[in-house]
């Protein structure tokens, strides 16, 4: 691959830097613009990398063999800190937060904490008993639930998250619905998220909402609230594919050439700070996936007593053009 | 070896502008226009590209709009029906011919 050469970033999903790429802080200069923390209001929790879905999108290669798992104790560890942090949303999220033991402890000691508490689903994770007893608490506590849902077509959406994950993911909205979730009135958040299926942006979200709305009704008889369009970034397991299908250096053509200077004021990074699975500070979920630590060393949750004030740096690489990009990932 | 087309020629397309710039200049801005929401959607009007393209068999605007219908939300299964379309619009063209075919036929035959 010419013009391509690696930046190891001494975690699995290393950073490729391609020639003729402008390194984004320089585009941002470019611009007259820095990318700084505004007034920092939501905490999200990164419970792991277990997932029972290996999702070619993903930046964490997340996965049934992964052993990243956040423990009791580094649950406890969040939940302290949350307590000392005055935080407006709190939006936990993996892998598969579902499928880590314990997770019913970290909800109930989080949700009494913020007016907003999001959870992360890809629909599939858990089934049964377990299913069960996690609606039961999430419709307890008022747990947001944002829900991976890529395309309103199961071929479409089966070729990025595995044959027989639409089917299923269809099957659970139902019963989200019927649980509440979803309709009006009830107080019930139900949104869902949709990543482009290949090398490719995102659709406005306006309209991907609208077509999403009547799609899901017309053929399923499904409602949500919100939706949401997210960018791949091409880390981990989508830079892989990137690699291998021939498409890396055109789509980060594609996002740098899209750079929508607009978009930087309001990229969720700037007022969001994640914690990974093992209880240490990024500044969003994909400087946790390159292993880049927020400031200027590892600083774990027991260390933080209040949250980084407006204007301190955040640590940027060449996947944020993927935030940055058409209307951004804000 | 070499073709008649180049994918990277798609990306010059600004070019033909060179020699004749207000007449470039005048379609550009009318192709914009057309390809905006209005009653249609932007994906709609991808699709609908997308089926021409087919039609006049054009590589460029297939590579082009392929592209653009992805982006604006379609999928396979919407982008293989438009071509069927285009498919069944070209066939159904030949074929009505064939009234005229038919007729003067009838009037020249016993």
């Amino acid at each position: 691959m010419s013009g391509i050469r690696e930046i190891s970033r001494g975690s699995r999903t290393g950073v490729i830097e391609a020639a003729g790429v402008e390194p984004f802080a320089d585009t941002l200069t470019r611009h007259g613009l820095s990318l700084v923390r505004d007034r920092v209001h939501t905490l999200q929790v990164n419970t792991g990398y277990l997932c029972n879905l290996r999702c070619r999108h993903c930046h964490l290669e997340a996965g049934p063999d992964r052993k990243e798992i956040m423990s009791r104790k580094t649950m406890e560890a969040v939940v302290a800190l949350a307590r000392r942090l005055p935080v407006q949303t709190i939006d936990i999220t993996g892998g598969a937060p579902e499928r880590v033991p314990g997770l019913s402890f970290l909800i109930e000691g989080l949700a009494p904490l913020a007016p907003r508490l999001m959870l992360r689903t890809n629909l599939s994770a858990v089934s049964g008993a377990a299913w069960e007893s996690l609606l039961a608490l999430c419709v307890a506590r008022h747990v947001v639930l944002i829900a991976s849902f890529p395309s309103t077509n199961p071929s479409q959406a089966d070729a990025q998250r595995g044959a027989g994950a639409t089917e299923t993911a269809i099957a659970v909205l139902k019963k989200l619905n019927a649980a509440g979730y979803g309709v009006e009135g009830t107080g019930l958040e139900l949104d869902l998220v949709s990543n482009p299926v290949g090398a490719f942006l995102p659709v406005s979200q306006e309209s991907a909402e609208r077509k999403f709305r009547s799609d899901l009704l017309r053929k399923w008889g499904i409602a949500f609230n919100h939706l949401y369009t997210f960018g791949n970034v091409p880390l981990g397991r989508f830079r892989t594919w990137l690699l291998r299908t021939g498409n890396y250096e055109r789509y980060l053509k594609t996002l740098t050439e899209g750079f929508n200077p607009a978009a930087v004021e309001r990229l969720m990074c700037r007022t969001l700070l994640s914690v990974s699975w093992d209880g240490f500070l990024y500044d969003c979920d994909f400087n946790l996936a390159v292993g880049r630590s927020h400031g200027d060393r590892k600083v774990h949750v027991s260390e933080v007593h209040e949250l980084p004030p407006p204007g301190t740096p955040i640590a940027i690489g060449e996947y944020c053009y993927a935030c940055t990009a058409g209307s951004g990932f804000t | 070896m070499e073709t008649y087309y180049d994918p990277a020629d798609l990306a010059k397309f600004g070019e033909i502008g060179k020699d004749a710039p207000e007449l470039a200049k005048k379609f550009f801005e009318y192709y914009e226009e057309v390809f905006k929401e209005g009653e249609l959607t932007e994906r709609e009007k991808a699709l609908i590209a997308l089926a021409v393209a087919h039609a006049v068999q054009c590589p460029y605007c297939i590579d082009a709009y392929t592209r653009a219908s992805l982006e604006k939300g379609s999928n396979l299964a919407e982008m293989t029906e438009a071509v069927h379309v285009a498919a069944a619009i070209r066939g159904g063209a030949s074929l009505v011919h064939g009234v005229q075919m038919r007729k003067i036929a009838e009037k020249l035959s016993m």
